[in-house]
């Protein structure tokens, strides 16, 4: 009941209220830009929240989150592009049907299903992040390396792309993670003797490159592209029969968004697509699909929204991110001094229950924004990528810059845009390198003081139950992709 | 579908080295290499001091890994070869080049002037002719963005001809 109560602190609190609704605009205004997105923009808004308190400031960034998310659909269904990569799935159907001058009620649809499903992870959030920081109490250093080996195996289980690419991208998000003085002995390493490196590569030079400036680099190759534009007169919201057809696809896909969310892995964009082909799986006319099913929409709407609530699981009862916006909500909570695990919990549940309070609530406003405002946010895709590029370059060059004053934090970041640009031609994803990085320090450093108490034995590793249990989830991660294509062979 | 299988027949029938699958695995493995290299100059701790593993152990495996399972992506490219990208076009260099005139403008002469400056060129080589938007992207927008961030963050930028003439 206390708990109940402390989430619904944000509602009494103007300020919160305050952040909560620009939260909410500005993640459906990053979500509606293509290329942009809650990633992105969490990175960009990151420096801002310095001048907030750490409530406000995480609450600002979930927000931005789940908004960004839903926002998506929007561009998704009314010009045939995703406005996030979690909304790839919803243009499979979203713009069939809006091109059969249904626009109005394939974006009712992904609103409701995207509040649906939103709501529905808040409460998973609510429930099983107390109990997983509860078990996260047994562990000891051991546990946590074996942990943070089995979130990388996912990447590669299912992650988009190719399992070794994800891999290996994974694995240079944890090199770039040991550049500067180790941690243990001060030792440099990879400094190259430029001084400015021996504090480290931040995370959000990285962070804003690997998004924001590959983005640049990737739309300068397409400057001739011509978008379709669908008008759209008012959402309208589903129909008895609309509901009837897809209340058990909106839950089994609530379901799936917000176990796959839980998963370190690429959230809502894995979600959505398992979401859209269990809902075809199911469906009784599976042929509709991709000629504008509204089960179609439901199914990816309410998986990619559930991977919300679910990738905070993981982030603030282990500290692990679930995906690369949470891992940017992670690098919030670090900044403002608040660390995740299980002491969060027992020491601060006011913090804890405010922000899934506020998640429950955006989820809400982007319901009551999307409804009345989305032929207004449509209306964003028409800046030309010409002049809105060009004043991105501004917000993230200052951006970058300001949270340590240093100009080869810009460099840096420049540097990773050219290198991201490349690793997405190649087919290398650029969200493992995020996780690599956040997770970098947390493995190496686990597993150099696990081999101080084992006294340099690597076998005591497998002497542990809990660490035994991830070590054999991360085979079976691994082995995974390797099942799945020689089913996929077999069919 | 039909396209992607057509790329990847056009990327078989190229000699090895001009496939793509060949240069960026190369590419990785060179700098790899490099990497591992560079860290058998790392200091070496003594062993009073040493918790654990020598600081170069780490990234010396994760190198490893590396190299290993790029080897393992290509050897299952010469399988299954990657699809031929399409040639970059002359808009993508162009801005490509811009970051680089920003890092030499921004290190020599003024970080404001650098930001201004790739915004009207980006701007100009993606199309935009018109003198109000580049004017507005190359120097309201920059300003609105610089004058923010002093006062709500109180930053101070790096000094430079144009940041200079405002501080004094």
């Amino acid at each position: 009941m206390d708990n109940l109560l402390l989430m619904l602190a944000p509602l009494f609190s103007s300020k919160l209220l305050l952040v909560l609704f620009f939260g909410t605009l500005f993640g459906l205004i990053l979500g509606v830009l293509p290329g942009l997105g809650p990633t992105t923009g969490g990175a960009l808004i990151l420096p801002f929240t310095m001048t907030l308190d750490p409530l406000s400031a995480i609450v600002l960034l979930t927000s931005i989150y789940c908004a960004g998310t839903y926002g998506g659909a929007i561009t998704a269904v009314l010009i045939n592009t995703p406005g996030t990569p979690a909304a790839a799935a919803t243009c499979l159907d979203g713009y069939p049907l809006a091109q059969k001058g249904e626009a109005g009620r394939a974006l009712g649809m992904a609103t409701v299903s995207s509040t649906v499903g939103g709501i529905f992870s808040v409460v998973i959030l609510v429930f099983f992040a107390p109990i997983l920081a509860q078990l996260a109490y047994e562990f000891g250093q051991p546990e946590y390396f074996a942990l943070a080996i089995f979130g990388l195996t996912m990447l590669a289980s299912i992650g988009e792309g190719s399992p070794i690419k994800n891999l290996i991208a994974g694995a240079f998000g944890i090199l770039i993670s040991t550049v500067g003085k180790d941690f243990m002995t001060s030792i440099d390493r990879f400094t190259f003797g430029i001084n400015e490196l021996t504090e480290g590569i931040g995370f959000i030079p990285v962070v804003v490159g690997l998004f924001a400036m590959s983005e640049m680099l990737t739309q300068s190759t397409l400057i001739n592209q011509v978008f379709n534009r669908i008008a759209l007169k008012a959402i309208k919201l589903p129909s008895k029969d609309d509901y009837k057809k897809t209340w058990k696809t909106i839950l089994r896909s609530s379901g799936i968004g917000s176990f796959i969310g839980v998963l370190p892995a690429e959230g809502g964009t894995v979600a959505s697509l398992i979401g859209y082909s269990e809902a075809k799986r199911f469906s009784k006319n599976p042929d509709e699909f991709g000629k504008g099913s509204i089960e179609g929409i439901a199914g990816a709407e309410a998986a990619n929204n559930a991977a919300t609530g679910g990738a905070m699981v993981p982030t603030l009862a282990l500290g692990i991110p679930g995906s690369a916006t949470t891992a940017v909500i992670l690098t919030g909570l670090i900044i403002h001094g608040v660390r995740p695990g299980p002491d969060l919990f027992r020491e601060q549940p006011d913090f804890l229950y405010g922000i899934f309070g506020a998640m429950l609530i955006a989820n809400i406003l982007f319901f009551i924004f999307g409804f009345f405002g989305a032929k207004i946010f449509a209306r964003i895709t028409l800046v030309p990528n010409k002049i809105l590029w060009p004043m991105i370059f501004a917000v993230s060059v200052c951006g970058t810059y300001s949270l340590n004053q240093s100009i080869i934090d810009v460099w840096i970041m420049l540097f990773f845009g050219v290198l991201g640009f490349f690793m997405r031609r190649y087919g290398f994803s650029v969200v493992p390198v995020i996780i690599g990085l956040i997770l970098g320090e947390l493995v190496e450093g686990t597993l150099r003081q696990s081999l101080v108490i084992f006294d340099g034995n690597w076998l005591m590793f497998f002497t542990r139950p809990i660490a035994l249990t991830f070590f054999i989830l991360s085979l079976i991660a691994l082995a995974f992709p390797l099942i799945r294509s020689r089913k996929l062979k077999k069919k | 579908m039909k396209n992607v299988q057509k790329q990847k027949r056009a990327n078989k029938s190229l000699p090895f080295f001009f496939r793509d699958e060949f240069r960026v695995s190369l590419i990785i493995i060179l700098i790899s290499v490099a990497l591992l290299i560079t860290t058998f100059t790392f200091d070496i701790v003594p062993p009073i001091l040493n918790r654990g593993i020598q600081p170069a152990t780490f990234p010396k495996a994760l190198l490893v890994l590396i190299i290993v399972m790029t080897l393992l992506i290509y050897y299952l490219a010469t399988k299954n070869p990657w699809k031929v990208e399409k040639k970059l076009p002359r808009s993508f260099f162009l801005t490509l080049s811009s970051f680089v005139i920003f890092v030499v403008v921004s290190k020599t002469l003024d970080f404001f002037l650098a930001i201004s400056a790739l915004s009207i060129f980006v701007s100009y080589c993606w199309g935009e002719k018109r003198i109000f938007y580049l004017l507005l992207v190359g120097i309201i927008f920059p300003i609105i963005v610089f004058i923010f961030f002093e006062t709500i963050l109180g930053l101070r930028f790096p000094p430079g001809i144009i940041t200079n003439i405002y501080y004094s």
